[in-house]
């Protein structure tokens, strides 16, 4: 069921929520990483809840004309149009208020999204029977996906992406250092203004799909997964787009293959799953090599400072430094060191006597500051500079008694 | 309006909606000078899933599991979003992001599969509350008030709220001095001998609790207003800690009962025969202060800092 689901083959219905999810978790994956770098995750959860007033006042309107109330297109207007209200308000409060960024996010967020409550119980008492669809656009409802709608997701992300590609360097530039774009005569206010823009496109196009409070998921969760695997921002923008663009497709593909599976909490919760993985599992960044890298250190050390106590002929009673040693054929079982332990030992306190002639030595001082007691002077010196230092440490001398 | 109407139908929810407005406030205070408004956002969010969870395990519909559940699933997106925010060196505001959307989306998921069909469990009545619904049928007047066994009719949600609030309010005043100095100066708190990180996980789990108390009464989008706009409206109004949690105290108990007001009887003036969500009412009020305050507050701009973002 799960393979034919994966392969298309569940249907008209089923085929058209996949694709359309799929292109939307790449194009909200996209448009996220701009903002989740700007360091404003959180603007798009203050978006997505602003766009519930616009698609209640949108019906409004259409009823009265007497319409059919649920012309996607007209509601994802409505939407737009209030999110974008929201958007300016929270952009006021920030730059003319003493108000932080955070108190503002929530507060737009909390009184457009009351304010759609109330217009929501309005339609209800209107008595028109047809408002079902809104309550779809909290969630998300996949179930009754037309063609149409399916074919204003593919558009509508589309057409994010190319604006997305068209004005990257710039987001990239005010996401990492705006005083340097200012300084560049870069509009920075503006393109803020934009990329919050891109994030309302996509925001708005995705309500159908996975509604409004799951949205704010799909926007951030795969720049957060892609940000991981790498330090290159376009690479994390297009590690983000595929990310998002997987977890829509198996997302939309799991809730098709067993009933009672919701398609917008299913997709974050397999987006949630790649994240899991990458904070896991990730090179350099996730914990796991964080451990190994922790524990290699560790044995360094340890295996560092039991050579010198062998060189000095001390009693190791450290039983993990020990362990190490011995994995490494330094000493024997009984803690003697073998011939090769006792080179290597040699070869740790003379390194160790050169490092002190190089830190009391002003003319190393810029060598001096890399000291850390493990990196070996080979890696810093030339074979040149270790043998002037030799000639000051001097051979071994005779002993007069 | 007559006693008679006015006290069964009208007095709880005014009140409870005031306790709850108020209980969320005041840490709302602290939590946006520290800018970490949007914890209440994220709480209100994970409650839904608490919830779920509770009732799956004890298979009804009872009120002090599910307030344990949601505060044990407030506390564990607390300890998940610190967690994430350390081992994946994350900024504070994407861990919540990924933290609270994800339980959301959990509790959205187990509320689908599980058959909720007999019992009023759902998505829209976790966000929208039910605060019309909160009568005290009893009551027959002022004269209810000191009526024994009216009162033991109450809706149990109105003491509930209170003694929340008794709670909240002496959580404030017990720990003012080391709250207002850790907020304003971490650094110094700390050498003074304040311990900010527990004080810090403190003040959030007392929000967590007065959430947790306002969202069983009110539903989460009164919870999420109350924490953001009352204190943020008073921000604009002084430059005093001690005035502004009065203002803060203050707008939020106004916009309570004109949210009520303005939802029950709004629609009447206006001709229409029903009305309107009394939390969304709420939530909309406390925003219009909000504006309000920020055209024209005394305080509204940062006197000295620079401007711009």
């Amino acid at each position: 069921m799960l393979w034919e689901a994966l392969t298309m083959q569940l249907g008209y219905n089923a085929t058209l929520v996949a694709i359309g999810a799929t292109l939307l978790g790449v194009s909200a994956g996209v448009t996220g990483t701009f903002l989740f770098l700007r360091k404003r995750a959180l603007v798009s959860d203050a978006i997505s809840h602003a766009t519930l007033p616009g698609v209640c006042l949108a019906f409004m309107v259409l009823v009265a004309f007497g319409g059919d109330g649920r012309n996607l297109i007209a509601l994802l207007a409505g939407s737009a149009i209030s999110a974008w209200v929201g958007l300016l308000c929270m952009n006021w409060l920030t730059r003319h208020t003493r108000l932080a960024e955070d108190a503002a996010i929530g507060a737009v967020l909390s009184v457009f999204f009351g304010f759609g409550v109330v217009l929501l119980t309005v339609i209800q008492t209107m008595g028109v029977g047809r408002q079902a669809g809104l309550e779809g656009f909290l969630l998300g409802s996949t179930a009754g996906m037309l063609w149409a709608d399916a074919l204003i997701i593919a558009v509508g992300g589309a057409a994010t992406l190319v604006l997305v590609m068209i004005i990257r360097r710039p987001m990239m530039m005010v996401a990492f250092d705006p005083e340097y774009a200012a300084a560049r005569g870069l509009p920075v206010h503006r393109i803020d203004l934009a990329m919050m823009g891109l994030v309302m496109a996509v925001t708005v196009v995705g309500l159908k799909v996975v509604g409004l409070i799951l949205i704010v998921a799909l926007l951030i969760i795969p720049p957060v997964t892609a940000r991981f695997w790498t330090e290159r921002s376009d690479r994390v923008v297009m590690l983000a787009g595929l990310a998002g663009g997987l977890a829509g497709y198996l997302g939309a593909a799991l809730s098709a293959s067993a009933p009672n599976l919701p398609t917008g909490p299913i997709i974050v919760l397999v987006s949630f799953g790649f994240f899991a993985l990458s904070l896991l599992f990730a090179p350099v960044r996730g914990v796991l090599a964080a451990v190994l890298q922790h524990l290699r250190f560790q044995s360094r050390v340890h295996i560092r400072q039991g050579l010198l106590a062998l060189a000095q002929g001390q009693k190791i009673y450290e039983p993990l430094t020990i362990r190490l040693l011995r994995r490494a054929g330094v000493v024997r079982a009984d803690g003697v060191a073998t011939e090769e332990g006792k080179a290597r030992a040699a070869k740790a306190l003379r390194d160790e006597k050169r490092w002190e002639i190089v830190r009391a030595d002003q003319a190393h001082e810029a060598i001096a500051a890399l000291y850390d007691g493990l990196r070996d002077i080979e890696t810093v010196l030339t074979r040149d500079q270790i043998a002037e230092i030799d000639r000051r440490i001097g051979g071994p001398q005779e002993v007069t008694p | 309006m007559s006693g008679e109407e006015f006290v069964p139908l009208s007095l709880t929810p005014l009140l409870i909606g005031t306790f709850a407005a108020i209980a969320c406030a005041l840490p709302g205070n602290f939590l946006l000078l520290r800018k970490q408004a949007l914890i209440g956002d994220a709480i209100s969010h994970v409650v839904l899933p608490g919830i779920v969870v509770a009732f799956l395990l004890t298979g009804a519909i009872s009120t002090w599991p599910m307030m344990l559940g949601a505060a044990g699933a407030a506390i564990v997106a607390v300890v998940v979003i610190e967690a994430i925010r350390r081992l994946g060196q994350i900024e504070p505001g994407a861990a919540m992001g990924v933290v609270f959307t994800t339980m959301f989306a959990g509790g959205v998921l187990l509320l689908e599969q599980t058959d909720t069909s007999t019992v009023h469990l759902d998505v829209e009545h976790a966000l929208y509350g039910n605060l019309e619904s909160l009568i005290w049928l009893d009551a027959t007047g002022w004269s209810s008030l000191l009526d024994i066994q009216a009162l033991a009719e109450l809706p149990p949600e109105l003491p509930r709220i209170a003694l929340t609030l008794v709670g909240v309010t002496m959580f404030t005043w017990l720990f003012w001095r080391p709250l207002k100095i850790s907020t304003f100066d971490e650094g110094f708190a700390r050498t003074i001998g304040i311990r900010t990180g527990a004080l810090g996980m403190a003040l959030v789990i007392t929000a967590a609790v007065a959430a947790v108390a306002a969202f069983d009464a009110v539903g989460s989008i009164i919870v999420i207003a109350m924490f953001i706009c009352p204190p943020a409206a008073a921000r604009m109004m002084t430059n005093r800690l001690e005035i502004q949690i009065a203002w803060s105290v203050a707008f939020a108990s106004t916009s309570a009962v004109l949210g009520y007001v303005l939802a029950g009887y709004g629609p009447l003036w206006l001709g229409s025969a029903d009305a309107v969500s009394a939390a969304g009412m709420i939530a909309t009020i406390s925003g219009l202060i909000l504006a309000l305050t920020a055209a024209i507050g005394p305080c509204r701009t940062r006197s000295g800092a620079p401007s711009g973002t």
